[in-house]
């Protein structure tokens, strides 16, 4: 038997290892699991993750989108063409279908859907019967995350109850559910946005255009970026105001969320390289400076979800 | 010690150091929030917008200036109490090296939530309040932190600033502690004078604290020895899952069965002779795969497929190991456990086992002591009750594969879960 020296591995091999771990501890433990796919750049990189953990074989899971109707076209386009290179079974479930439905009513058209993605996705998982959902949530990205369990218990209603979390000890995790509960398990909670980056590149993974540099039309609202007359198949959103002054500006997206509430960054970094040099020196975190939605109350992410928020 | 205080650099040359986690703990007001705070924040990842919503929270509350602290304090209660009730991490990095802050909590009531930070570091900062000394809650985190196998201790005697940068009290507080550590075992002890809330010795070394010749914190941060660096260990595999690919198109895979997990110890190289647990079967090593491709080797915590030459029947919960020395198989374990739930543990249910990726049915036999975690007094116990620590025997439906813990906090590891409600309800480690 070999006894090389203890080898350490670096940190993004160390980072790719616990992901890949926890991957196969919801397929080990878990009898119908999903993972969640927005085509955006954290579930990109589950998706190469998945891969490296069950290859040659299949994912012993289907891949589900909760569509908010609100996203950007090449952002869908991408979605569907890297699902079925990988052959692997997209579901989509739309926010529009609840609406439809009446369970999500909106308090005007306008309204922001993301917070409504709960309602469609607890659907989901009842359609389905699915008791685990994988998700790219990271810690870094908001301060209530930062708390929540790798493998975290939802209770029948989907709610996160933080004072009432199964303690979370070495490499052991607890994804164990009665009928109707659902484990949410983030298998890249400790990453960062910038190991996020450094995974793309390192790994050559393809993303969808708007999260390199692009000149598009917006407004400045409250110091904010807002892309405007946006095409989506529901109708031209974020209309700018009478008063407002549309100007042609080079951005990127830091994150792909509902058009209504997701702004771009000023950037002229074209490559994955210059994004993560920007990364690297960047002086914004990524919800503050991209979610309008998030600003609202300092805790807003803990009371979405602990309503069964992802 | 050059890059400590560089932002992250993502060019190619920049050797990379891996990923240290430890946890910092410490008494209530010992100031830890803040030198999370000021790492993060010297270390130049704390970006803008946090600032300036932390700036207007600080503003809000009457402070004058920004409070550290409130980077770390998470949850809404929390933020409402001004206390940290729950396990935190934060990350930053050197550009070198990546950090996994577990921030535990200080209170008496939370101990799970110490031992839960405590499972997965390799370095603990102990914070000292310099004007408060060595306290109860000083030594049970001390011996907490030395009971879960933390193999590095950090004694930060925190707010320098307001003993004058003392000599003399740094040195009476280090007498104090290493009187207390040599009594219960703890080794490897590193002693730093420093002020949180000043910066001095955190990242930059200021100019308050001369005397002291020793590493900043992050100068010992970046040197300190990564988890499994430090001596070589015994191979250990649970197998999580099996790839069994038949049903593809492709006829190539038809024969395919490899086996999933993580390396947990040791190494493995294509070639190599294992055995598997429970049948005790041998078998040699065909191929070492990540996403199907072959890679040839293994290192501890890497996460891999193995493919054996033998058809043997191996499923999750088994275990490949090192053919010439492999754990043993136990029906009974003692182990020292931690209880988390308001359920007390007692000799009348049966529990659930996590043992690596194996489930068993256990129950107590025994408690031989409680332990009374400030002085370690072994205490007479019929039952335990939350945040209680015991040496305790249990006896097992199936064997489990295990090390003791000291040799190997992987497969010297369990929880226990109570299947009422699944709740994980306690943690052990094997002697």
């Amino acid at each position: 038997m070999t006894k090389p020296t203890p080898k350490i591995l670096s940190h993004l091999d160390w980072l790719e290892a616990e992901a890949i771990h926890i991957m196969r501890e919801v397929a080990g433990q878990c009898s119908a699991p999903v993972l969640l796919f927005s085509g955006g750049k954290d579930s990109i990189c589950m998706l190469r993750l998945a891969e490296k953990a069950f290859r040659p074989g299949r994912f012993p899971f289907p891949l589900l989108h909760i569509d908010t109707g609100h996203n950007y076209r090449e952002v869908i386009d991408f979605r569907d063409r890297h699902a079925a290179a990988l052959g692997e079974r997209l579901i989509v479930r739309s926010v529009e279908d609840s609406m439809q439905r009446g369970t999500v009513v909106l308090k005007h058209p306008g309204e922001p859907r993301n917070r409504h993605q709960s309602v469609t996705l607890l659907e989901a998982i009842e359609e389905f019967g699915f008791d685990c959902c994988i998700g790219g949530a990271r810690r870094d990205e908001e301060k209530a995350r930062a708390k929540e369990r790798i493998m975290s218990f939802r209770d029948e209603f989907g709610q996160w109850d933080p004072k009432n979390q199964r303690p979370e000890l070495w490499n052991l995790y607890n994804a164990r559910t009665h009928k109707g509960e659902n484990i949410r398990a983030f298998p890249i909670s400790n990453w960062t946005e910038l190991d996020v980056w450094q995974y793309i590149e390192r790994e050559k993974l393809a993303l969808p255009g708007i999260y390199f540099a692009h000149v598009r039309p917006v407004v400045i609202r409250q110091g904010a970026i807002v892309p405007v007359n946006v095409p989506t198949p529901g109708g031209i959103l974020n209309v700018p105001k009478p008063d407002e002054k549309v100007i042609d500006l080079q951005v990127r997206f830091r994150t792909v969320g509902d058009i209504t509430c997701t702004a771009p960054v000023e950037s002229d970094a074209d490559s994955i390289e210059k994004i993560l040099l920007e990364t690297a020196t960047t002086t914004i975190t990524e919800r503050g400076a991209t979610r309008l939605d998030d600003q609202t109350s300092d805790a807003s992410m803990e009371q979405r979800k602990k309503e069964g928020y992802f | 010690m050059s890059a400590t205080t560089t932002p992250t650099s993502t060019t190619p040359e920049v050797e990379d150091h891996g990923l240290l986690r430890f946890l910092t703990c410490g008494s209530v007001d010992d100031g830890k929030s803040t030198l999370i705070g000021r790492l993060l924040y010297d270390s130049k990842t704390i970006l803008a917008d946090t600032l300036s919503s932390i700036q207007k929270t600080s503003q809000k509350r009457g402070l004058e200036s920004v409070d550290l602290s409130l980077l770390t304090d998470g949850l809404q209660a929390e933020r409402e109490q001004g206390i940290t009730i729950d396990v935190a991490y934060r990350y930053f990095s050197t550009g070198t090296r990546k950090y996994i802050i577990a921030d535990a909590p200080g209170h008496e009531q939370y101990t799970r939530n110490m031992v839960t930070a405590a499972s997965t570091a390799n370095l603990a900062i102990i914070l000292v309040d310099a004007r408060r000394g060595v306290l109860t809650q000083t030594r049970r985190h001390s011996i907490l932190a030395h009971l879960v196998g933390i193999p590095h201790l950090v004694v930060a005697i925190n707010k320098m600033d307001l003993v004058d940068y003392s000599q003399e009290i740094f040195t009476r507080i280090m007498d104090d502690f290493l009187e207390f550590a040599a009594k219960r075992g703890i080794e490897d002890v590193h002693f730093i004078p420093l002020s949180a809330l000043t910066g001095d010795m955190v990242v930059e070394r200021g100019e308050s604290l001369d005397w002291y010749q020793g590493p900043t914190l992050i100068e010992i941060l970046e040197d300190a020895p990564l988890a499994h660096s430090e001596h070589t260990e015994t191979f250990r595999f649970p197998v999580q899952y099996v790839c069994r690919p038949q049903d593809s198109a492709n006829p190539a895979l038809h024969d395919y069965r490899g086996f999933m997990g993580q390396v947990e110890s040791g190494s493995i190289r294509t070639g190599d002779v294992v055995t598997v647990l429970p049948s005790g079967l041998s078998s040699t090593v065909k191929a070492v795969q990540l996403g199907g491709e072959e890679i040839g080797a293994a290192f501890t915590e890497q996460s891999v497929t193995l493919l054996l030459q033998d058809e043997i029947d191996v499923s999750r919960g088994d275990m490949i190991v090192q053919q010439d020395a492999a754990p043993q198989a136990r029906k009974e374990i003692e182990a020292i456990i931690c209880w988390f739930s308001e359920v007390p543990l007692d000799r009348a249910r049966t529990f659930l086992i996590r043992h690596t990726s194996r489930e068993v049915k256990a129950r107590l036999t025994a408690i031989t002591h409680k332990l009374d975690v400030n002085t370690l007094e072994r205490l007479p116990a019929e039952k335990l009750q939350m945040n209680d620590i015991a040496r305790v025997h249990f006896k097992l439906a199936q064997p489990v594969f295990a090390d003791p813990y000291a040799a190997n906090r992987s497969t010297g590891a369990f929880i226990v879960i109570d299947e009422s409600n699944n709740n994980t309800v306690g943690a052990g480690m094997i002697q």
